[in-house]
């Protein structure tokens, strides 16, 4: 009889599918849409909420949870502002394909299109920057919409879902049944690449000259790094990897070629400009690594794997597309490989373009750099620890310098771009990883923009190294400017009103450094690095005028590369 | 050039939204949609007319597949099919051209729907061509209002003469 089945309200129903769904951390802020939700969190244990205090903050400490777990991060937050100081982090989401479930009060079904009190149509709004959204209309709808949400963040190519919970619908009761199964009719990823496409692309690597594997982003979401690393060994192909592909092939390798693109290495470039077979894996040719599309690797037979169609023929059109799992298409790759290609010859060019023009910096005149600090960095941790950057020089740097071991440890917000990411996406992802070193590096610019953050990484405690990168400019922008607009500075110095970054950090209560000078990089680094009582804070005070190099022009091709300053003398 | 796409879709909160909002999120061109309810429940029917080289077709195919919410994405374009469309197109007429205006009517097998002293309106159906056909004939003599459905299209069963399979007397 259905009076012997209990009743639940909405909240209950919300925490009883997190549990299912093994969810350890929710990021959020409480407020007027969600009172009820968290009145329900006060006696909850079995997952830990973290209180941010800003709730872009949450959607980036979410992703960075995921980035470094590879599970979804659960964000929730509030009707109206809380769900639109979301977007961003949502967008950030989106376009790196990270798993969120992203969870926004709302008005009652009732108010909404009222223009009710902290009401915003937040389905509407992030309806571009998400993979689905769910409007929770009626309490019988809420688990199921849950597991929804969870198996489609997370199946075929990852990416974000909003579920909106009007007030009523969480203070209403239903009966209470997770469902078992999840059929979404309309949503089928195909994981197995066809094995027709898949012994075509064999054939062609086989015979290839110069091979080339270009991966992304997807080998990591995949979990094909082994894959991957068999694969270029047993057939000795040179990898390279895009900022997202960052960590999905050591970088240590004899065969890693470190990343192409913009800021790509010269030799990197140079082996797509001069591929015969060029084998993309997880990546989604973006015009930071293609240049100019028509000079992109012209003279290669293109094999293309990707789990999402619409990647396919996107930016360039290629001779074998194979839809499917990168781990499960390498697997079957390497079973149907006819043989060899003879990579001897390509080999010895390649050498040949590394020793032409090395990767390097201004080491002689004892001025602070970044490059500088980022190898000690590197060498010290061993590429072993998680490093989330935020964007702009330093990110570059970054992906250039250091040299990571395992996936899932660079984070970085590649696709959007999203200043102020590395401060809560750090604190993400030191939720989901706790045996490692993790740091977090951004520059002035982005510092300032989600700083707010180091109270939630005090408050728990977070055991992330805070590294600011300061040259007081918002120094892409700036390099850009020295180098097509004339030197013209427009709104890029910062140098008057920054403030002293230590003293705020210290406010809030973390222990941190400043350093100006080369010789006390070392000792900073291994102070921080054997830092054990929560979160740890130092600003090196870089020069201002550093720019990066190697780099491409956006729209030129990679043939066009700039490989150095091109007038020293503007270097005060 | 022109592509019919039809798109079986769920009947849900915020899918016909999704649809729409890629065309303008992705830029591409929409020449017509319409939406309505099929023989299956929760399950509405939308065809869209779109443009552009393969190249983005192909895109907008995909796209369209990739939304959550669509259940079957097809190019009709690539198939023998049914297209109509119907408009309804108010026009002016004086005493002396209301035989000559039905008889218009009568060769794009139109009905007259309403009359008043100065206006008369016509129910016209037929592929898109047609109806583009009768508003050049009926422009001269001036439209005064015009409400055109958008296509409607379905892919044809089994053909036994596929010679012209769209034939119709105009």
């Amino acid at each position: 009889m259905s009076a012997s089945k209990k009743l639940y309200d909405g909240a209950e129903i919300f925490f009883e599918s997190l549990r299912r769904e093994n969810v350890e951390y929710v990021f959020g802020m409480p407020g007027g849409a969600t009172i009820q939700i968290y009145e329900r969190l006060y006696d909850i244990d079995y997952l830990k909420h973290i209180l941010v205090r800003h709730e872009q903050g949450a959607t980036h400490m979410a992703d960075g949870y995921a980035r470094a777990s590879g599970r979804p991060g659960v964000v929730l937050v509030t009707s109206g502002p809380g769900a639109t100081n979301t977007v961003t982090g949502i967008a950030t989401a989106y376009m790196d394909s990270s798993p969120l479930v992203v969870f926004t009060g709302q008005v009652p079904t009732q108010l909404i299109g009222n223009d009710a009190f902290q009401e915003a149509d937040i389905i509407g709004i992030t309806r571009p920057i998400t993979k689905h959204s769910f409007l929770v209309r009626d309490v019988k709808d809420l688990a199921p919409s849950i597991r929804k949400a969870f198996y489609i963040a997370q199946s075929g190519r990852p990416g974000p879902v909003v579920v909106d919970l009007p007030k009523n619908v969480i203070s209403a009761a239903s009966e209470f049944q997770y469902p078992e199964k999840v059929e979404v009719r309309g949503y089928k990823p195909n994981y197995e690449g066809h094995i027709n496409q898949i012994k075509k692309a064999a054939k062609a690597i086989a015979e290839a000259k110069h091979p080339l594997l270009y991966v992304g982003g997807g080998v990591i979401m995949s979990g094909a790094s082994q894959e991957l690393r068999a694969f270029a060994i047993e057939n000795n192909i040179p990898v390279t990897m895009t900022l997202q592909g960052i960590g999905a092939f050591p970088g240590t390798s004899e065969l890693s070629l470190g990343m192409l693109g913009m800021h790509g290495m010269y030799w990197a470039n140079q082996a797509v400009n001069n591929c015969d077979v060029l084998i993309a894996l997880g990546a989604r040719f973006d015009d930071r690594v293609t240049g100019k599309v028509e000079t992109f690797a012209t003279k290669a037979y293109k094999i293309h794997v990707d789990i999402d169609p619409t990647c396919i023929d996107k930016n360039v059109t290629v001779d074998v597309p194979i839809v499917g799992d990168v781990k499960k298409v390498l697997q079957n790759l390497r079973k149907v490989m006819p043989g060899k290609p003879d990579t001897s010859e390509w080999w010895q060019q390649i050498r040949k373009w590394q020793q032409e023009c090395p990767l390097t910096y201004e080491k002689n005149d004892g001025k602070l750099r970044t490059q500088f600090v980022l190898e000690r960095l590197s060498e010290k941790t061993k590429g072993e620890a998680i490093v989330v950057s935020d964007v702009g020089q330093h990110q570059m740097f970054v992906a250039q310098y250091y040299k990571f071991n395992h996936p899932r440890s660079h984070i970085s917000s590649g696709g959007l771009g999203t200043m102020g990411f590395s401060i809560p996406a750090a604190i993400g992802a030191a939720h989901a990883v706790k045996d490692r070193p993790i740091i977090s590096i951004s520059g002035d610019g982005g510092f300032a923009m989600n700083m707010q953050e180091l109270i939630t990484a005090k408050a728990y405690n977070v055991p992330v190294k805070f590294i600011l990168i300061n040259n007081s400019f918002l120094g892409m922008v700036r390099q850009w400017q020295e180098l097509f607009f004339d030197e013209r500075y427009s709104f890029t110095d910062l140098s008057k009103h920054n403030p002293d970054f230590s003293k705020i950090v210290q406010a809030i209560g973390i222990k941190s450094f400043v350093v100006n000078m080369v010789d006390q990089v070392d000792h900073v680094l291994d102070e921080m690095l054997n830092y054990n009582e929560g979160p740890v804070f130092a600003e090196f005070r870089v020069v201002k005028e550093e720019m990066v190099f190697p780099m491409v022009p956006a729209g030129a091709s990679v043939s066009e590369m700039i490989v150095e300053r091109l007038n020293p003398q503007r270097m005060l | 050039m022109k592509h019919t796409i039809s798109i079986l879709l769920e009947n849900r909160f915020g899918a016909f939204d999704r649809v729409a909002n890629l065309f303008s999120g992705k830029g591409f061109n929409l020449h017509s949609i319409t939406i309505g309810e099929t023989e299956i429940k929760d399950v509405m029917r939308m065809t869209i007319v779109t443009s552009g080289d393969d190249q983005i077709v192909d895109q907008v195919l995909k796209q369209l597949n990739r939304l959550v919410d669509t259940l079957k994405v097809v190019d009709l374009t690539e198939h023998e099919r049914t297209e109509r469309e119907l408009a309804l197109i108010t026009v002016s007429y004086q005493k002396g051209n209301l035989q000559e205006l039905k008889n218009i009517s009568d060769i794009f097998r139109g009905k007259i729907v309403d009359i008043n002293n100065k206006s008369i309106m016509f129910e016209i159906t037929g592929p898109p061509v047609k109806i583009n056909a009768a508003v050049n004939v009926l422009m001269p003599y001036g439209i005064k209002e015009m409400a055109r459905t958008g296509t409607v299209a379905l892919k044809r069963g089994e053909q036994i003469n596929v010679a012209k399979p769209d034939l119709e007397p105009v």
